[in-house]
């Protein structure tokens, strides 16, 4: 199953090092990594989507990385209301004749096009992972050039739904 | 006028300190009271100020054997080790010691010296990228960027190393910021706001655990590393008496129950007695404080106290439900949870049968092993416990030796045995014999090596010798690398690839060139005059003790199978 971390860590060198590192140590399977600043200077957030077998795996997951001293707060919102974005920008082939077609794709997709060339279109794209597959999808047929994804970004809605209880692992 | 100008300047100058200099007046700080260190291009400006300073230095004769013999301090003196290496291959050099001191959770504060900043990243002449090596080995490690930030970092780094669950933390410095000249910097308190173990129990979680307790009809504890770590044998004690409860240990946990205490049962595990095991496997609550379940203690998890009630005190949330779900999660200090869990004075649990079948299990099935004409290495483990009255340090290498000396030798008291546990380092047992006398230096130190891990560290027979450390070597030779022996035996038919090692040097000999006195020993009447004779002695003493070559240790678990599955209990 997916699950999405999200943690504050502190901006020193090598701290993203420590995070991937303990990956790699305990065997823990990474989809995306995406890290920034915050609101706060010195405190940067990352976010990751990894995959695990069991609640079990997330748990000790979340407290092992709890446990690195550069990081402040780890929190599973899987189960929470969350806004989660991802963007990607994709290099698809386009002649005169299919432009107009793919234009007509973009726009229920609220994508944009940001870089036209004789025979190529750069789109980009921003929202849940999903909407994303879904448009590369679409759009493989014509000819996909290049492609990038920035990995998934995400926090908790201001509003939490009360019916959705919310999960945690801490065992304090 | 002249005069005066030459004295404001040399003020001027007294002023200025160079990071060495912080260094080592942080190190006094923390009272530092012994460094092992090796020198090196890197580290010569903070060598330049060692050779004034008043800490002891110990020069061992590889980096590995000063981080071993840190490792050895720390776990007898309860104050962090503190280890300097030069940069490149002294620091690669202390890999294998960082490792084994994350796995056993000892205190380190490791300096190395890097190269100077200008250069880092362009593969200069002894430049390894240490912090990226030890990131996953150590519980936290800097690499110090501004002369301003040393005193700070050093504080920061003891406070990591034994607060919490102890680990080593290393602390890289570029030559260049040990050799810079700045003002004494400004004091900068420690910040780590991502840093705040855990010490005080959950109330709820104290009292969910005692009525547990009180229900109780079969329980037991299992006893770890985290009783010695958090000195709480006194309370362990206290509370097993209070509460009746029998305590099974682990191998790193040795010496947190006096092993002559009638409640005590036993080393558990892959090597424990049959008490032990059969006393994980049929109870009805397993109280673990201080242990991690390692799959060494547990044998197949499948098979892990079937019937159990788990409860689990750990100052380090991660380690609960790791191994073993557990219903009863106590995030603390072994310490603190032991007092709460005093104060409490539950009912005692009405098990009054469960204590005489552990009792029936312990004197059906002790601990045997055959008598022959050859040197038994039980026999020998015994008669150093009889000599010693159990009150020696015992510290081990990794093998047969080291599963005969946790089952024969009955550790009474706390911080009297060094071994390495989790990762199973062969060498460790000469050098942490080296830091075991200096943390404790009257008393007894028996260094209980194999012929393979002594051969691993024999260049640290110099630094004994140097120290005049009074330790005994007490080299259990059976001519191979018993333990792998052992497996192939077992498991492989008999095809003893690589194991035997009947090529080696005369270790009597040996001990003579580095100067110090060397016995063989064939018998057991041998082993008596000289016991007699050297094991109070003030000086090194070395003794090759031929060993029956064939002998297993026994009772053992076959990887893969349960507690209950144990092979060799009967003779």
């Amino acid at each position: 199953m997916k699950k999405i971390i999200s943690m504050t860590v502190m901006n020193r060198p090598g701290v993203l090092n420590r995070i991937t590192n303990l990956f790699s140590k305990r065997n823990y399977n990474i989809e995306s990594i995406s890290v920034g600043l915050t609101e706060q200077e010195g405190i940067s957030r990352i976010t990751c989507v990894i995959h695990v077998e069991s609640d079990r795996e997330a748990e000790q997951i979340t407290k092992q990385l709890n446990k690195q001293i550069d990081i402040l707060k780890v929190t599973d919102i899987s189960d929470q209301a969350i806004v989660a974005r991802e963007l990607a920008l994709i290099k698809v082939l386009s002649t005169p004749q299919t432009r107009n077609e793919l234009y007509a794709l973009i726009e229920p997709f609220r994508a944009a096009v940001i870089d036209i060339s004789k025979d190529s279109l750069v789109i980009q794209i921003t929202g849940e992972s999903d909407k994303i597959e879904a448009f590369i999808e679409l759009i493989k047929p014509y000819g996909i050039k290049e492609l990038a994804r920035t990995g998934t970004t995400a926090f908790p809605r201001g509003t939490q739904k009360p019916v959705n209880p919310q999960k945690t692992y801490s065992i304090v | 006028m002249l005069q005066q100008a030459a004295m404001t300047e040399s003020k001027a100058k007294t002023e200025m300190v160079t990071g060495a200099d912080l260094l080592l007046e942080a190190l006094e700080k923390e009272k530092v009271e012994v460094i092992f260190g090796y020198p090196g291009g890197a580290v010569l400006p903070i060598y330049d100020k060692l050779y004034d300073s008043k800490i002891l230095h110990v020069l061992p004769r590889h980096e590995q054997g000063g981080i071993h013999a840190a490792e050895g301090y720390a776990r007898i003196s309860g104050k962090p080790g503190v280890v300097i290496a030069t940069s490149g291959p002294g620091a690669t050099n202390i890999v294998t010691g960082l490792t084994d001191a994350m796995m056993d959770s000892l205190p380190l504060v490791v300096f190395t010296g890097q190269v100077q900043t200008s250069v880092i990243g362009s593969d200069a002449f002894q430049e390894a990228d240490v912090l990226g090596i030890t990131t996953p080995i150590t519980k936290y490690n800097y690499q110090v960027r501004s002369i301003e930030d040393i005193p700070r970092i050093v504080k920061e780094a003891f406070y990591i190393a034994t607060s919490g669950r102890p680990g080593p933390v290393l602390i890289d410095i570029p030559k260049d910021i040990a050799a810079s000249v700045s003002k004494p910097p400004e004091e900068q308190e420690i910040k780590l706001p991502g840093y705040q173990p855990t010490v005080q129990p959950n109330y709820l979680q104290i009292r969910k655990l005692s009525e547990a307790v009180s229900r109780a009809r079969k329980p037991v504890i299992l006893a770890g590393a985290g009783v010695l770590l958090a000195q709480a044998s006194n309370e362990l004690k206290e509370y097993a008496e209070q509460q009746q409860l029998p305590v099974i240990h682990t191998l790193l946990g040795l010496g947190g129950f006096p092993a002559d205490h009638r409640l005590f049962v036993g080393l558990a595990g892959m090597h424990g007695c049959y008490a032990s095991n059969m006393g994980l496997s049929e109870c009805d609550l397993l109280i673990n404080i201080g242990a991690r379940f390692d799959d060494r203690l547990t044998g197949n998890l499948q098979f892990f106290a079937p019937q159990a009630t788990v409860a689990h005190i750990d100052i380090d949330p991660a380690e609960i439900g790791k191994n073993v779900p557990t219903a009863i999660p106590v995030v603390a200090d072994a310490k603190e949870a032991l007092k709460e869990l005093i104060k409490q004075n539950g009912k005692p649990p009405a098990h009054l049968e469960w204590l005489e079948q552990i009792h029936k299990w312990q004197v059906e099935y002790p601990y045997h092993y055959g008598e022959s004409d050859t040197l038994k290495p039980q026999k020998v483990l015994e008669m150093l416990y009889e000599k010693t009255a159990g009150d020696a340090i015992v510290v081990t290498d990794v093998g047969q030796h080291q599963m005969w000396a946790a089952q024969y030798y009955q550790f009474k008291k706390a911080n009297r045995w060094v071994t390495s546990g989790g990762l199973g380092t062969m060498g460790f047992g000469l050098p942490a014999s080296v830091g075991a006398q200096l943390a404790d230096p009257d008393r007894c130190v028996i260094a209980v090596l194999g012929d393979g891990g002594f051969q691993m560290s024999t260049q640290e027979l110099t630094v004994i010798k140097e120290l005049n450390l009074p330790i005994k070597i007490a080299i259990f030779n059976n001519l191979s690398l018993g333990m792998v022996r052992q497996w192939q035996e077992i498991f492989y038919d008999k095809r003893y690839s690589h194991s035997k090692i009947p090529i080696q040097p005369s270790f009597v000999k040996l001990a003579e060139a580095y100067g110090i006195k060397g016995y063989e020993i064939n018998n057991a009447e041998e082993a008596d005059v000289l016991f007699e004779e050297v094991l109070n002695s003030r000086e090194p003493v070395l003794l090759d003790i031929r060993i029956d070559p064939d002998e297993n240790v026994y009772p053992m678990i076959a990887p893969g199978k349960g507690l209950h599955e144990m092979v060799g209990v009967k003779p």
